[in-house]
């Protein structure tokens, strides 16, 4: 016969307490710095990250204005997600693999993908999906949470075939909500992978607060039940980023995945699809997330630097105005798609159904 | 009667359906607070509480597996799933858990849940935000497939799908929430379930459509009218499991030649099917083989052919002319 338990004051001591964490941070809002978490970065590389977020932020802002002006399709907005973004990708080797969400162009940007092609592929041209042979990315996904699972198998491959390079992938506070989010990272654990994943925590899933995403504290703590190292970030503070990505890196080539929350703020609307933040956003919240925004944050650091001036930060300005410009040039003079095209790109060889498809609109419709 | 658009139809159905019945739910994601990326839930959250309009985490498997759960115990949820491109995450609950879930228990549990989702192109939405897959849904054994083509079916056939003690996928076209609008009565009122609507008489050739595709057929049968002296009838479907056999056979009866428009891909969905049900109860009424006019066999996925992707008047037209001079 079965013993039966007194329940008591044992089941207390058996209660999984989550441990509290501190975000990693390097920089404070005011722009000081805390020496022993300073990476390691030349004055020119500093300099670079700020000239990345620049570049970022007007390429941004001009973005939004051209799918205004019904110039580009879908577009999801970036600005207060730079230093997440670019800190993340500045830790990166070439070869290292990215698989996105559909707001994380800016880091496919930086790791070659050009940005005439995120013009198309906003507008939903399939020449936007064609990523050059020599950079290492995925096309922006937009199933929330599928590029997170692609992630183990990517990560995988490399193991398989001995390279040094490893898979990131990028999701949002919403994303972390899916079943895939977990699987992704209970495969990374079980399989040793070198792999890196991000939530970008930038408060909403279009309109819904991360308070009515999860009761968990933290969404870094969803990597301790996979099994995987966790960790959680400012992800308004480039420098942290950065630091804790290349970290992650070397971890993840040694078979150590690690989950990385950064936790940023998205300043503007979810898309340019007619989405209207003050119909949710919490009232009066906006404020203090712009005061605290990475931009300013880096720039007061590198200015107490001499690194930084007004006129370096026109020239990114300029410089990015007319990158944007010749952009949406080259975009809107690349060959239109056709229907035949459509067609013979479903499969390697085209089967005869398809082809007839094709042969049909050709004899009726067909210019 | 009041004047509305489709989407406002569709909002007009589940206040009356929450109003009527305390165990309708809605839930999704964004349908609370923001009442929907279309706003077919604006308003409801407020007039009707959290408990029963809720915003759901960002898990479509979650919504789904939710629904079924609170079908099972006697609720009648409303599940939205933002697009349809979103409902692969879902498909267990769609196409197994819900629809089984009666015949797995020999009639013991039912499942009334009524999922929602906006499909179809030409609003240039991104790729997964327009594809047509109710091919993949009549597949499903157990689950009945809606698609009104206006607002007054829209909410009479959502108020029918809500009530139905089994699952409903409920359809709604995209193109159609904002572009066209109709006299809706105010009150209570339902479209059945199951029954195909005669949207245009004629006598030389049927064409059998649903959805956005109803307003493209009946432009093309106005110009073969015109061009052709074609007089054409139209058959908006309404239903598309179970369809409605006794309309599709009296109308091919009456005019011996069919044409099934669909906006779909062309392999395995509405139009072969109709095809079927055609030759196994009418075929020899018909003076010519039927016709099909349909997308390619490739994804919607590329707004800036959209257009040219999804059948237009010139396509049908030259159906029509085919099939009448066969």
């Amino acid at each position: 016969m079965a013993k039966t338990t007194k329940r008591g004051g044992g089941l207390a001591g058996a209660e999984l307490q989550t441990q509290e964490m501190q975000a990693f941070q390097v920089l404070s809002p005011d722009g000081k710095v805390n020496e022993a978490n300073l990476p390691e970065l030349s004055d020119d590389q500093l300099r670079e990250l700020m000239r990345r977020m620049v570049y970022t932020r007007v390429w941004d802002q001009r973005a939004v204005g051209l799918a205004r002006q019904g110039r580009l399709g879908f577009y999801a907005p970036v600005s207060g997600q730079e230093a997440s973004m670019i800190g993340s990708q500045f830790a990166l080797e070439k070869e290292d693999f990215i698989l996105p969400g559909y707001r994380d162009i800016p880091q496919l940007h930086f790791h070659g993908y050009p940005m005439y092609q995120g013009f198309l592929w906003s507008r939903g041209h399939q020449h936007g999906g064609q990523i050059p042979e020599d950079v290492n990315v995925l096309m922006p996904q937009i199933i929330i949470g599928a590029q997170y699972v692609q992630t183990s198998g990517v990560a995988m491959a490399f193991k398989r075939r001995g390279e040094k390079r490893i898979a990131i992938t990028y999701t949002g506070d919403g994303g972390s909500s899916q079943g895939d989010f977990y699987e992704a990272m209970n495969f990374a654990g079980v399989f040793k992978l070198p792999a890196v994943f991000i939530v970008q925590n930038n408060r909403y899933a279009i309109s819904t607060p991360v308070s009515k995403q999860t009761v968990a504290k933290t969404i870094a703590q969803k990597g301790l039940a996979a099994g995987i190292r966790s960790v959680q970030v400012d992800g308004m503070d480039v420098l942290a980023v950065y630091a804790a990505v290349k970290d992650a890196r070397e971890r993840a080539l040694n078979g150590e995945p690690t989950l990385i929350e950064t936790l940023c703020y998205r300043l503007g609307p979810h898309s340019m699809s007619g989405d209207d933040p003050t119909r949710y956003r919490i009232k009066d919240e906006s404020p203090a997330y712009e005061e605290n925004e990475p931009l300013i944050r880096f720039r007061k650091y590198l200015e107490s630097k001499n690194l930084w001036t007004e006129e370096d930060e026109n020239k990114v300005i300029e410089e990015t105005k007319a990158a944007v410009a010749e952009a949406i040039k080259k975009a809107d003079q690349y060959e239109k798609m056709t229907i035949p095209n459509l067609i013979d790109t479903v499969y390697e060889t085209t089967p005869a159904h398809l082809e007839q498809q094709k042969q049909e609109y050709l004899a009726k419709e067909g210019k | 009667m009041a004047t509305m658009t489709m989407v406002k139809a569709i909002n007009d159905a589940m206040r009356i359906a929450l109003q009527n019945d305390p165990n309708v739910m809605i839930f999704g994601e964004d349908v609370g607070k923001n009442g929907g990326v279309f706003r077919a839930t604006d308003g409801l959250q407020a007039k009707f509480g959290v408990d029963r309009v809720m915003d759901t985490p960002l898990a479509e498997s979650g919504i789904g597996g939710l629904a079924v759960g609170l079908g099972v115990q006697g609720f009648r949820p409303i599940a939205e799933m933002q697009f349809i491109g979103f409902i692969f995450e879902a498909l267990d609950s769609i196409m197994v858990q819900a629809p089984r879930m009666r015949f797995r228990s020999g009639g013991r549990y039912n499942n009334p849940v009524t999922f929602r989702a906006p499909f179809g192109g030409g609003v240039k939405s991104p790729e997964l935000h327009s594809d047509s897959l109710e091919g993949l849904l009549i597949q499903t054994p157990g689950i009945k497939v809606v698609c009104p083509s206006n607002p007054y079916d829209a909410k009479g056939l959502l108020l029918s799908s809500i009530k139905d003690n089994d699952p409903v996928f409920f359809l709604e076209h995209l193109k159609l929430y904002f572009s066209l609008k109709g006299e809706v009565p105010e009150d209570e009122y339902t479209v059945p379930i199951g029954k195909a609507n005669v949207v245009r008489e004629g006598t030389d050739v049927t064409i059998f459509t649903y959805g956005a595709m109803v307003h493209t057929s009946m432009k093309a049968a106005e110009i073969a009218e015109k061009d052709l002296n074609k007089k054409v009838e139209v058959v908006d479907l309404r239903t598309l499991s179970p369809l409605d056999v006794q309309t599709i056979v009296s109308s091919v009866e009456k005019t011996h030649r069919a044409i099934v428009v669909q906006e779909a891909q062309r392999t395995a969905g509405v139009a072969p099917e109709l095809i079927s049900v055609i030759n196994e109860n009418a075929l020899l009424s018909l003076d010519a083989p039927v016709k099909r006019v349909t997308g390619f066999d490739t994804p919607l996925g590329h707004p800036l052919i959209e257009d040219e992707w999804i059948p237009n008047t010139k396509r049908i037209v030259n159906a029509i002319e085919e099939v009448c001079n066969f």
